[in-house]
């Protein structure tokens, strides 16, 4: 696991940020580091303030408190139009007044650049995006996925420090999100600019984003790469957001050097790392549905082996997800890859089985 | 079944369109019509009270249209061409209107971009304000202006009593209250339809302006006032037709050398009753506002709007 990066080395710093409505906080003492030429996500539920911290680092929102850093300098009060920062908007907000052309050499002409080079920029921009047959069309007349690459293209035009991106893919449907990440992906890098972006999908987040910051309630819960987010999530609630975790609470009963145990309802649960604790204090225990085997025959481990009832089986193509329920009345999620176009583990409804995982498959959670 | 509910369906929409449509020819058309037959006769004598419109001479029936009353409009035998008095009625109709226009629109922007961009809770109370005019009787409303107005008016009235004037200034019967008049009559006209665009329009767009380098004022320009050009447009027509032919505000605060085309129809219709000047007067009239309205939504159909979605790539 990197060190996570420290508030002072950061291109983009925003250090102690608070926003109230109201006396509400919606962003609540948030401090974040982004490296330059990173794509850095905000991931969360609606609500949790992820928008609103991208509207203060766009300028839209001033903070109650704390500062915004853009490469040493404090930005913190000026207003959007003088930040070296653009913004994709999540509805692309383009301009229906203006032709796809005249979209992305706005931000030009307020520069006041000769007319030749804003020329040069937009046809290079109309070619990033690969629209360039399109500059006359009004947005009106393009598909969704076409306005997005004219938003992305008026963003980039400017050539801004910091490019920020509201839901990127929010309006496309699933299909074209798909295949748009990777292509925005692509742009972004070939362009080299510095990028935030917000979105609540996780699967969103985690092919686009070098970093990941996961926010509820207007903090910041962890920041991490998208590996060491799913691998090693910090709570509870990042365990659970993140793809899907089955969580055992227990209390610390033995705690070694690279090993603890966790006694539990259910048993005692063996955990590949140690941890820093006192023995007895509460601890919960998060493992993944795709790092726990099933098998309706004793399997020859030790540790970490339970029994249960199958109470629901439910066939996805590619895996199969089986509902176990615990002698304690715990019930385990539990997924399999279908690598076979037989059903070998033969499992079905209300079977007892066995199931068990790995040391180093299980986390433990300290909140 | 299928055959009886299209003929139901066509048959609902043709009602549906029918009714109005009528209405409009039978109170519209019509009128419109019976005005177009005076304007080329003249005050006929005894029975008919105009000339009639097809006479028989030696047997042969034919329509007898006189232009004389269009000629006179254009055309003064002494003065020469466009020098007469209804031409300059025309003129300075055209001139009150326009400053009317201009006043309407730099007083009611304003007004409808903060209506638009106030709290939701309180926009309805907002437009019931600018509204509220309309509650008392318009006659009233401007005359209430002569009071104000007048040399011994609360206006004067108060400077004088404040000492900063020795004599009353004159404000009424002059520019000064006709255009007064006329803009605080019409600002609704203005208000309502800039509001109802405004307050569509996407806010995320100015926040996009700001983002790309617009300064507040720059933004407002670029995107907010090109936004609302139907609600500008809409709103200059709903002030400027009617203004051409006002006749209530110019006859109670206007001056004796500032005669407005509604006047002088009312004159050739009253005093002089020659109705088929009148009649000639009124049709000008509505070419004058025909030929602007028609220019105007010849060039602002855009072609590529509705040729669009052929394109599709």
């Amino acid at each position: 696991m990197n060190p996570p990066a420290s508030p002072v080395d950061g291109f983009l710093k925003a250090v102690n940020l608070v926003k109230r409505f109201d006396g509400v906080a919606a962003v609540d003492d948030v401090s974040l580091s982004v490296q330059k030429g990173e794509i850095f996500a905000l991931l969360g539920s609606s609500g949790c303030g992820k928008s609103t911290l991208l509207r203060m680092l766009a300028g839209f929102e001033s903070p109650t408190s704390g500062t915004v850093m853009l490469d040493g300098v404090d930005i913190t009060s000026s207003p959007p139009y003088e930040r070296p920062i653009n913004m994709m908007f999540q509805s692309y907000a383009l301009f229906p007044h203006l032709s796809v052309w005249d979209n992305i050499a706005f931000g030009l002409k307020r520069e006041g650049l000769p007319t030749a080079e804003i020329t040069a920029r937009v046809e290079e921009m109309l070619r990033l995006v690969q629209l360039t047959d399109f500059a006359k069309r009004k947005p009106h007349q393009l598909s969704g996925g076409q306005q997005q690459r004219v938003a992305l293209a008026r963003s980039l035009a400017k050539r801004p420090q910091l490019l920020l991106l509201d839901e990127p893919l929010g309006a496309l449907d699933k299909k074209l999100r798909e295949q748009t990440q990777f292509e925005l992906v692509n742009i972004i890098e070939s362009v080299g600019v510095t990028c935030v972006m917000v979105t609540h999908d996780q699967e969103e987040a985690m092919t686009m984003a070098s970093r990941i910051a996961v926010m509820n309630h207007g903090r910041v819960l962890q920041v991490g790469t998208p590996r060491e987010i799913y691998e090693h999530p910090n709570c509870r609630f990042v365990a659970d957001f993140i793809g899907q975790a089955n969580l055992f609470d227990g209390a610390l009963s033995l705690d070694e050097p690279g090993r603890c145990e966790i006694t539990t309802p259910e048993g005692v649960i063996h955990v590949g790392h140690g941890i820093t604790g006192t023995p007895g204090m509460a601890l919960s225990v998060a493992v993944r549905p795709e790092k726990i085997n099933i098998s309706k025959s004793r399997p020859h481990v030790m540790n970490n082996l339970f029994t249960g009832t199958v109470r629901e089986i439910a066939y996805f193509g590619s895996y199969s997800t089986f509902m176990v329920d615990m002698p304690s009345g715990k019930s385990v999620k539990i997924t399999e890859g279908n690598t076979a176009r037989q059903d070998l583990s033969g499992i079905t409804w209300n079977d007892s089985v066995f199931v068990w995982w790995s040391d180093s498959a299980a986390v433990t959670l300290t909140s | 079944m299928q055959d009886l509910s299209a003929f139901k369906s066509r048959s609902g929409r043709r009602f549906v369109i029918g009714v109005p449509f009528l209405w409009l020819v039978v109170f519209f058309v019509l009128p419109c019509l019976i005005l177009l037959r005076i304007s080329v006769t003249d005050m006929g004598s005894g029975v008919d009270p105009f000339a009639p419109l097809v006479a028989s001479a030696d047997g042969v029936w034919r329509f007898v249209f006189k232009y004389d009353n269009y000629a006179a409009i254009f055309r003064d035998g002494r003065a020469g061409l466009g020098q007469t008095i209804y031409m300059e009625a025309y003129a300075t109709s055209l001139k009150y209107a326009f400053f009317t226009t201009v006043f309407c629109l730099l007083i009611g922007y304003p007004f409808a971009y903060f209506i638009a961009r106030s709290r939701p809770s309180i926009r309805p109370a907002l437009l019931m304000l600018v509204m509220l005019p309309f509650w008392t009787s318009f006659l009233l409303r401007v005359y209430a202006w002569k009071g104000i107005l007048a040399d011994q008016g609360v206006i004067n009235n108060a400077l004088m009593s404040l000492g900063l004037i020795n004599d009353p200034i004159q404000m009424l019967y002059t520019d000064i209250s006709m255009l007064l008049g006329m803009t605080y009559v019409y600002l609704p006209f203005m208000v309502l339809p800039l509001y109802a665009t405004l307050v569509k329009m996407d806010i995320n767009l100015l926040e996009a302006a700001h983002d790309l380098g617009a300064s507040p004022w720059q933004a407002f320009w670029l995107v907010t006032v090109p936004l609302s050009k139907a609600g500008i447009v809409s709103g200059a027509m709903l002030v400027f037709i009617p203004s051409i032919g006002e006749f209530v505000i110019p006859s109670l605060l206007g001056g004796a050398e500032n005669i407005m085309i509604g006047r002088v129809v009312w004159d050739e219709m009253f005093s002089s009753n020659n109705w088929p000047r009148a009649s000639a007067l009124a049709v000008v009239m509505i070419f004058l506002i025909l030929i602007p309205l028609a220019l105007y939504y010849h060039y602002s159909a855009e072609p590529s709007s509705t040729s669009g979605a052929k394109g599709w790539g």
